[in-house]
Order: C-alpha cells, then sequence, then structure tokens
C-alpha cells in the first residue's frame, strides 16, 4: 500500500513519457513537469539532456525551486541555441495548454478575437515551432470541459488534423505523446489519433473523466490505472528533487 | 549621448526593436524617456516585458509584433494585456523563433527566412501578410515541401542595453544569455546601446571571455552610459530583478489612480538620475 499523493503520481505519469526517449533534450516546462523529467532521467532514462531552466544543460539531478544548487554544467544553451536544438528535432517539449481539442490542438495566445481578445493569454510563444518540429506532451493541472474544448480559440500547438492537411514532409516531425492531467493519462493512439484514455489515476472513474472533458474520448475497454512510484521514486522525488513540495501547490492531495 | 538625445531621434510611426527578453535586461531608461517624449504612433518589435507594456500604458505605441509578453515572474504583462482586451493596439504575432528569423533576414539583407515552424498553426491568422514558399529542392521522400516564409523584420531603430562598453559602441554581456540584442542591432537602420558602464577599450576584455564581446561598433550608431539602467528588469551580474518594484509596478494596471501616481513618481520626474533618486538607487 503506497501513501504516493495524486501529485506524486502524477509526477510519475510525467516521467513515464519520457521513457525511451535516449539521449534527446528533454524539455518539461512547469513545475510538475520539471519534477517529472528529473525523475525520469535519475530513475530510468539516463541519457536525457536537460537544462537548468536557464542557459545552462546540466549533468546532475537539481532540485526545482532552488537557484543555489550545485551544478555539473555541461554545454552552454543560451534562447539563441535553444532554436537550433528545438529545429533539429533532438527534443521532447511537455508544454501546458488553457485550451486543448480531440487532435490535440492546443491555445494558449488568447480566448476570443485576436482583434480584441476576451482574455491576452501567453501569445503563441513556442507552440508552432515546437509542435511541427519535435516530440510534444502536454501537462494540464486542472482536467475540465473549460480546457478539454471541442474546439480552441487560436491553433497555438499543432494537433493531428490540422497535420493531415499538410503534405507528408511537411507534417513528417509532427508527434504528440502523451497529455498528463490531475485525473489520468491520454494518448493520440486511436485509428485517427483522436485523443484517447490511456490510464486512470488510482481513484478516478471514466465517467469522471468524460464529464471533465467537452468532447467526445476515445475510450478502450479496459482502461489502465496509472502506475504508481516505486519507493527509489518516492524517495527521489520527496527528499531529493521537490523537498519544497512544489507539487502539491499544483495539483492538491 | 544622453537617454533624451535617443528619444529625440524618433519620429512618429517608426518601428522600434528593444532588445533584451521578457523582463531581463531591457533598456528601461531609453524606455522611459520615449514615454516621457513627444513620439506616438510606434510599432514596437519587442521579445515583450515592461517596454511593451509601459509604453502601451503611455499611449505610444500603435502596433506590436512579439511571441509573448511578459514579466517572467509574473506571466501576463497587464499593462499589455489591458491594451490588448480594449483593443487599443494592433498586434502581429509569430512563435519564437520565427521572430528570431524575421530578425535575421532583416540583418542578412534577404527578404524572408524559410522554416517550418508555423506549418499547421493559426499564425498566419495572427499575422495575415505571412506567406508560406515551395522548396526548389527535393523533400527526403522525393516530394515537394512547403515552408513558412517569414518576412524581414526591419527596425527603424533598435534599443539595447548590455553590461559593460566603449565609447565607439563596442558592447560586452556579462550574464548567462546574451538574448538578441546582436540582431536586433544589425536589423535595425539607427542603433542606440545603454550600458551600466562604459569602459576604456583595453578594459573590456578584461571583464570576461572574449566571447562576451558580443557587439561591436559595427552595430551601434550611439552609445548612453545608464547605471540601473535596466531597471526594474535584472541585469544580471550587476543587479537582479526588482520583483517589489515589479509588482508595484504591474498592480497599476488595475488602478487608474495608482499609474497616475507612478508615473508622476517615476516617469515625469525627470531623466535617469531623478528617477534613481526616485527609486532609491
Amino acid at each position: 500500500m503506497t501513501d504516493a499523493t495524486r501529485a506524486e503520481i502524477c509526477v510519475v505519469a510525467v516521467a513515464e513519457a519520457f521513457r525511451g526517449d535516449g539521449e534527446i533534450l528533454a524539455n518539461p516546462i512547469g513545475n510538475v513537469p520539471m519534477i517529472g523529467g528529473r525523475l525520469a532521467r535519475a530513475a530510468f532514462e539516463p541519457d536525457l539532456v536537460m537544462t537548468d531552466g536557464e542557459a545552462l544543460l546540466v549533468g546532475n539531478t537539481l532540485p526545482v525551486g532552488d537557484e543555489g544548487a550545485p551544478k555539473v554544467v555541461e554545454s552552454w544553451n543560451p534562447y539563441r541555441a535553444m532554436f537550433d536544438v528545438v529545429w533539429s528535432g533532438r527534443r521532447h517539449v511537455m508544454m501546458g495548454a488553457s485550451q486543448i481539442d480531440a487532435y490535440g490542438n492546443q491555445n494558449f495566445a488568447l480566448i476570443g478575437d485576436p482583434a480584441k481578445p476576451k482574455a491576452q493569454l501567453l501569445g503563441l510563444r513556442g507552440a508552432p515551432g515546437n509542435t511541427i518540429n519535435d516530440t510534444t506532451s502536454y501537462w494540464i493541472p486542472s482536467h475540465s470541459p473549460k480546457v478539454f474544448v471541442e474546439q480552441v480559440d487560436v491553433v497555438c500547438g499543432v494537433g493531428y488534423d490540422r497535420a493531415r492537411k499538410l503534405g507528408p514532409a511537411e507534417r513528417r516531425f509532427h508527434h504528440l505523446e502523451h497529455v498528463i492531467t490531475n485525473l489520468g493519462v491520454l494518448d493520440f493512439e486511436s485509428p485517427d489519433h483522436r485523443m484517447r484514455l490511456r490510464s486512470l489515476h488510482p481513484g478516478v472513474t471514466v465517467d469522471e473523466v468524460v464529464a471533465a472533458t467537452g468532447f467526445e474520448l476515445v475510450i478502450p475497454d479496459d482502461v489502465p490505472e496509472s502506475r504508481l512510484p516505486t519507493d527509489e521514486e518516492l524517495r527521489l522525488i520527496r527528499d531529493v528533487i521537490d523537498p519544497n513540495d512544489l507539487r502539491t501547490k499544483e495539483v492538491a492531495a | 549621448m544622453s537617454e533624451d538625445e535617443v528619444a529625440a531621434q524618433l519620429r512618429d510611426g517608426m518601428t522600434i526593436g528593444v532588445g533584451g527578453w521578457g523582463s531581463r535586461r531591457k533598456p528601461m531608461s531609453l524606455i522611459r524617456a520615449i514615454a516621457r517624449s513627444p513620439v506616438t504612433d510606434l510599432t514596437l518589435v519587442s521579445y515583450g516585458g515592461p517596454d511593451v507594456g509601459l509604453l502601451c500604458r503611455a499611449g505610444k505605441v500603435k502596433r506590436v509584433v512579439f511571441a509573448f509578453v511578459s514579466l517572467d515572474s509574473i506571466p501576463l504583462e497587464p499593462h499589455f494585456r489591458a491594451a490588448r482586451q480594449a483593443g487599443t493596439v494592433e498586434t502581429r504575432e509569430l512563435d519564437e523563433g520565427m521572430f528570431l528569423l524575421g530578425l535575421q533576414a532583416a540583418a542578412w539583407r534577404v527578404p524572408f527566412l524559410p522554416t517550418r515552424a508555423g506549418l499547421g498553426s493559426d499564425v498566419f491568422r495572427l499575422y495575415p501578410e505571412l506567406r508560406t514558399v515551395q522548396s526548389p529542392y527535393r523533400s527526403p521522400g522525393g516530394e515537394g515541401e512547403e515552408l513558412v516564409a517569414v518576412p524581414a523584420l526591419e527596425l527603424d531603430v533598435a534599443l539595447v542595453h548590455m553590461n559593460r562598453g566603449d565609447a565607439g559602441g563596442n558592447g560586452q554581456y556579462l550574464g548567462v544569455d546574451p538574448y538578441f540584442d546582436d540582431l536586433f542591432c544589425m536589423a535595425a537602420k539607427r542603433r542606440f546601446m545603454s550600458v551600466e558602464q562604459v569602459l576604456p577599450t583595453e578594459d573590456l576584455a578584461a571583464q570576461g571571455p572574449v566571447q562576451t564581446l558580443r557587439i561591436n561598433r559595427l552595430m551601434v550608431d550611439g552609445v548612453v552610459e545608464a547605471p540601473f539602467g535596466a531597471h526594474f528588469t535584472s541585469c544580471l551580474p550587476d543587479y537582479e530583478r526588482d520583483e517589489t518594484f515589479q509588482r508595484e509596478y504591474a498592480a497599476t494596471a488595475r488602478d487608474d489612480t495608482a499609474w497616475d501616481e507612478f508615473r508622476a513618481r517615476y516617469l515625469d520626474v525627470g531623466g535617469h538620475d531623478e528617477y534613481r533618486k526616485a527609486v532609491g538607487l
């Protein structure tokens, strides 16, 4: 019997997204994603390359939110160089989303009319370049019909239906992997790449996920439970990577 | 040069590129001088932060070309947000990497640079002038390939802030990231660089490794010595972001009286020396 919290199960689900990636830049954005990415490298995917959140690639496992922690610097990676990595494709990025639809089109630019938005949000940021070049996953801390919508207001991150309309050369690097939320994990491994329920976090039902999703999901007959952390993974999360418990601020216990 | 002399070079309707990134190493003393000047209808091209927000609030901005406008520790720049939601500024929005390519195209004097970034997205809705091109060469599958043609972002003026420089316009960054300041300079007709400290040329190389000498005097038309010239944004290693002041600045977006007080106390008070006294630097 584990005492793993929901946040810790989310962290492990994030880590699992990077399993098998090998020597690529793992670029999870946000606290829970950073914790999960660092866990993946520390626990089972040692060849991952990771940043310190700024301009350095570091070889050791850094605690989140601790600017003063000692770093084993591998290389210099200023914003200028980041685009070289993005456009090379040697990267798995995990972004957030204000809205996401059934095919993985993602929005965090604005709500409403681009000429006069109801809500100005982050902007396009790097989403178009990320999704056309790199393996992309999403982290959504609060799974609700406000986020999981029939149609996003602005397509920042490209989804599978949009990619399908592009030619084979244009879409050849497009690959959306996992969508991790506080309720479970989703992917696009259905025949037409419509979003599919991949796993439910312990204690979450299919009905809850369906009620929290504003479009029709592909739901397999058997939906497994999201994996629990091992004892060693819990130790890494609690003692090494997130000793200040930033994860619980994002995903309540 | 002084900040006011730089501001006097601007004309209504000009396209101004601003270096730095978000709330990092923004040439704020130059921005405040522009806010104090009579110039209007500017197009700002920026990896935006309080440079964009402050000039929008001061009524100087017609259009913003951006990929984000953020205060970093406060993710959404509140004055820019207010201007957008009121419909008082036009925008042209790009992906961050497309923005870089636009500056690079201007610097290299080519009309566009090709990229796959933007394909399949709504960037074409947010930047209606954007076009695509067909590759003149065959792609791996033997088929053709369409790419986005990012147009050159030609700037009338570039404004950047560096840690050190000499009077001739050589500039040095001493933090972890040069950002894109050199590219802004190379994309512009007139280039102005403020620095924390002007040094004799022979002393620059002693401040850091030669890789820090990122800007050369081919790229600069005027230098302003401005200690704390990036305040309240960060200018490492000289100083961190002033998070307390940034919060005070951000709060003025919620309250017109607060903005009027802020403006009186920090903008209309005079030039950069008076600003420093008002802030206590």
